[in-house]
């Protein structure tokens, strides 16, 4: 438990945090003032810094609804699948296999980008290449399925598919140059800080 | 909770059970791995909601058809991106935002810019990414999916327009 609130504690050395506290106290400042900036229409009469308060408490608390089983397959994948597996299957060799894991995995996902970079990390530690990972990544970010039925009926299908073809191409291509971008020292920190994990 | 959320504590569910099965003393030490991945994330997520519910409340979808509403052109799309990168939405409240703005005459382009940008490109997730793959390689993702949009914005004005 020691450890834990160690790492806990971190939170008081993120820039971060403060910038946010800032932030939030510029809002009521503003409130006090009776500035009004953004805030619904329906809702004219609340303050900005609860409603502030009130969606980042709303967006945690779905975030927290969701990680569970996220950190649970992280931890079991850490543990049961060896670092050959990992190789072979995302690995330098695994050619379109390893893009095809990266894509299936990243449009079948649920949850916000956040909790997708966890996941990464553990493919890098397992030895997973580089532009595999991103492509995860990237695909998390913008295409997952259950997202893309309600693109569709939203805003059309022409709309829908066309977009993310189109990024999905970019996003392929894309991860490759920023693999070669990347000097293999850089490389070779981003899996070290994988590996610390 | 939606589909997807389901069949991923399904699945989960399925996998802690062979592996107690298999293995008792290692799903032990799996789970307290799973914990201990989610105790280092934990400080950045507290910063990071916060900022979130920052942006939300000022950067609302009100705010977003002022900006958005009427804008054509090439001016239009540089602003949906712009607006996108920094602003944060779950996707639930993107896509009618998207139609709404469709509605109220912003066109195909304008709003593919801005909601490519709104889900790819995370400023908000600058510090959280940085603790996990370091900065070059955050500020390298962030760019492609900031291309990837403008891109995607130009096809659609090709495509659709």
């Amino acid at each position: 438990m020691k450890k834990e609130k160690e790492i806990l504690l971190t939170i008081f050395k993120s820039k971060m945090f403060y910038v946010s506290i800032v932030l939030l106290i510029v809002l009521f400042l503003l409130d006090a003032f009776h500035v009004r900036v953004g805030v619904s229409k329906t809702d004219t009469d609340a303050l900005l810094g609860v409603a502030a308060l009130k969606s980042a408490l709303f967006q945690f608390i779905s975030m927290l609804k969701i990680v569970p089983p996220i950190f649970l397959m992280i931890g079991l994948l850490d543990l049961w699948v060896p670092r050959e597996t990992m190789i072979r299957l995302m690995g330098e060799k695994s050619g379109m296999i390893g893009v095809l894991i990266a894509l299936f995995i990243g449009t079948m996902s649920a949850g916000p980008l956040v909790a997708a970079f966890p996941v990464a990390q553990i493919m890098l530690k397992k030895g997973a290449r580089y532009s595999n990972v991103l492509f995860f990544l990237t695909v998390w970010a913008s295409a997952k399925l259950p997202i893309l039925f309600f693109q569709a009926t939203e805003l059309g299908l022409t709309y829908t598919v066309i977009t993310n073809i189109t990024l999905l191409l970019i996003y392929f291509a894309g991860t490759l140059v920023i693999e070669k971008i990347l000097t293999k020292e850089e490389k070779k920190q981003i899996y070290t800080l994988a590996e610390n994990s | 909770m939606d589909l997807s959320t389901i069949i991923l504590y399904a699945v989960a569910l399925v996998l802690l059970v062979v592996s107690v099965i298999k293995d008792k003393e290692k799903t032990k030490k799996a789970v307290k791995k799973g914990w201990m991945a989610f105790i280092n994330i934990v400080p950045v997520l507290v910063p990071l909601f916060l900022v979130v519910g920052i942006v939300l409340s000022v950067l609302t979808p009100q705010t977003i058809e002022q900006v958005l509403g009427q804008d054509t052109g090439i001016f239009g799309v540089i602003i949906g991106m712009l607006v996108g990168s920094i602003a944060f939405m779950p996707p639930f409240v993107t896509y009618p935002l998207g139609a709404e703005l469709l509605d109220n005459g912003a066109g195909y382009p304008q709003v593919a810019a801005f909601m490519t940008t709104l889900m790819a490109v995370g400023l908000v997730y600058w510090v959280a990414e940085t603790k996990y793959f370091g900065r070059k390689a955050v500020v390298l993702r962030n760019s492609l999916a900031f291309i990837a949009s403008g891109v995607v914005a130009l096809v659609v004005w090709g495509v659709m327009v």
